[in-house]
Formats: structure tokens, C-alpha cells, sequence
């Protein structure tokens, strides 16, 4: 018996086969937290990713946090990825960028942005994610 | 949701709690058919109980049941199950197991340019429904290794067929795993990050 056949593909043209580091803000330097593009006045979006840790500036939401809000401070008492603060609140991930957009402005959280690949992957880092494997 | 009863909202257990240490996270994407066994993979080497981040999407209704001119528009959910494993103290991984179709992954912003790579799951019995995946991921330049899960009433071929019918490149990893197993879903994984940092060796994608 013989198993259907693929034919492989290759990297669009024009379209750069590794996306681009996010691009650091002058001043930045060797900060690893990443300075935000807060929401605008047209509701713009924090650049926000799915495994970007939020972490609540205080644990007490101050009393003009919005009752969303306020579970979300409440969540982020430690780090959380913004994953699962979309499963523990039932809200769409694009809901909870929204409102960490929010909290962002109002300096309520703090978000630590993940690593992301880049054209030549860091070695350590991938040899640190193999041992944290092997000790599974 | 009412969140006005917000004392009530499940969140982590406290032995689930992230130091605060915590710095930053990094995603592997295991991709593939539907029922081919991403959300076992994801339970299986996962140390928190796998969780769901859902995503809504709105989309003109189109086809043959359009009605002449009404405009019909569904929301259709799209839900992507996904687990963590601590690496470090200041680092975190988190595996997500994604939507076999492509359209719905621009639902989740980045979801596939910042993974460090992908695990594309195949299923011996319907191994067509995975070659569009593995075109889109080599498209966007997305590294990945395959890793053929062994249900038991599947075919079995000799892995160097399945490379030939893949059209997998010589580099490529393919393995065969039981994704039910934590020690099998791990050597995928470990199977993924050797072949990153082989490619981090060469500094080559090609």
C-alpha cells in the first residue's frame, strides 16, 4: 500500500522567511521589559501576544477598575500569560487585549513580552528549554 | 460571565502560581488534523491541567445557502487548547495545540511568528488532511519536525515512505510517538529542539 503524496512548498516570495525581531524603541537597551504601544485614541491595540506575561502592580484593584478589570488584577497577582487569562475569565483573547490595553495605560499592570524566534535562534535559550524537557 | 462575583473566578491553584521571577515565556505550536491527538499531546506533557482560549470570529455567510442578497454573517468559536511546562524560574514554555485550519489562525495575534517551532501531528489513516498544514508552515518559514502518532488500527509504513510521501526533506525529523504517554510527547518535543538548534548550529533554515 503506498501513502498518498505531498508535494512541499517554500517560503512566499517577498515574504521574508523569518519574521523580524520586534523592533526596540531608542533608550530600550538591554531591558528585557518591552516598552508598549498603548492604546490610541482609535482603541489601537497593545502588541500583545498570547504567551506575554501580565503581572498586577499592586493585588488591590483600585476602585475605578471596571469589575473586568478588577478579576484580571486579581488573576495577575503572579505572572500569568495572557492565554490564560483569556481561559480563567471566558473571555476571547482579543477581549482580554483589550483590556489589558486598558490596564496597561493606566500603569495597573506590568507585561514581560515573550521571547520570540528570530532569524538565528539563541543557542542558550534552546539548550535551557531542552533541560527544563528532560526533567519531565 | 459575571464579574461582579469576581471572588468566585477560578484561577490558577496556588501550587500552579508562576514565580514571580517569571520573565518570559516561549510557544511551540503542534499543528495538525482534527482528532489527530494535538489536545492529548498538549494534556500529556502539560504541567498544568490544559486550559482553552477561545477566539470569536465573524464571517460573511457565503455558498450555496445564500439567500440572494441577504447578507448572512455567522460567528463561528474557535477554541485552541494549550498546556505549560516550567523550564526555569524566569522562563516558561507553552505548548498550543492549534486549529488545523489556517484561517483561523490569524484569530490569535503572533501565534505562529514568534514560536520557537511546530510538531506536525499525522494520522497514518488520513495523512492527506496534513499537507496543507506543513505547506503553510514552510511558507512562512516556520521550522517544524513530524511525528506520526501511532494509533493502532493505522497503517504503518516504513518512516522512510512516509518521508518520500511527505516530501520531506533528508533534515527533517519524522518520529513515531504514542502522544497518550508524557515520555513519548516529551521526545517530540526534544526531537523539535534538537533540530532548532541544529539549525541555530548551521544558521540555516534551507
Amino acid at each position: 500500500m503506498t501513502p498518498p503524496q505531498r508535494q512541499r512548498r517554500t517560503p512566499a516570495q517577498g515574504t521574508p522567511a523569518q519574521p523580524a525581531a520586534p523592533a526596540r524603541k531608542e533608550g530600550e537597551g538591554g531591558n528585557p521589559e518591552r516598552l508598549y504601544v498603548v492604546a490610541g485614541p482609535d482603541g489601537e491595540r497593545a502588541d500583545i501576544d498570547l504567551v506575554t506575561l501580565i503581572v498586577a502592580r499592586s493585588p488591590d484593584p483600585p476602585p475605578s477598575a471596571t469589575p473586568e478589570q478588577a478579576a484580571l488584577l486579581r488573576l495577575c497577582v503572579a505572572p500569568l500569560s495572557v492565554a490564560e487569562v483569556s481561559a480563567y475569565l471566558s473571555l476571547p483573547f482579543s477581549v482580554v487585549t483589550v483590556l489589558i490595553t486598558e490596564l496597561l495605560t493606566a500603569e495597573l499592570v506590568q507585561a514581560r513580552s515573550p521571547i520570540v524566534r528570530k532569524a538565528l535562534p539563541d543557542r542558550s535559550l534552546l539548550e535551557a528549554v531542552m533541560h527544563g524537557l528532560q526533567r519531565l | 460571565m459575571d464579574f461582579n462575583g469576581s471572588d468566585t473566578i477560578p484561577g490558577p491553584r496556588a501550587e500552579d502560581q508562576l514565580p514571580h521571577t517569571a520573565q518570559s515565556a516561549v510557544k511551540i505550536v503542534i499543528v495538525g488534523g482534527f482528532g489527530v491527538g494535538k489536545t492529548t499531546m498538549v494534556g500529556s506533557v502539560s504541567e498544568i491541567k490544559p486550559l482553552t482560549t477561545e477566539e470569536t470570529m465573524t464571517q460573511a455567510g457565503i455558498g450555496v445557502d445564500d439567500n440572494y442578497g441577504s447578507a448572512s454573517k455567522t460567528a463561528t468559536t474557535v477554541a485552541m487548547d494549550f498546556g505549560r511546562i516550567r523550564i526555569t524560574d524566569e522562563l516558561v514554555l507553552y505548548l498550543f495545540g492549534t486549529p488545523g485550519q489556517e484561517r483561523f489562525w490569524f484569530l490569535w495575534n503572533g501565534l505562529f511568528e514568534g514560536a520557537l517551532g511546530a510538531v506536525v501531528l499525522v494520522d497514518t489513516r488520513r495523512l492527506e488532511v496534513s499537507f496543507d498544514v506543513m505547506g503553510r508552515l514552510e511558507e512562512r518559514g516556520v521550522p517544524f519536525v513530524v511525528a506520526v502518532n501511532s494509533f493502532p488500527d493505522a497503517p504503518r509504513y516504513p518512516l522512510a515512505d512516509l518521508r518520500t510521501a511527505l516530501d520531506l526533506s533528508e533534515m527533517i525529523p519524522i518520529v513515531e510517538c504514542d502522544v497518550r504517554r508524557r515520555a513519548s510527547s516529551r521526545d517530540v518535543l526534544m526531537t523539535l529542539m534538537r533540530f532548532l538548534h541544529s539549525l541555530a548550529m548551521t544558521g540555516s533554515l534551507a
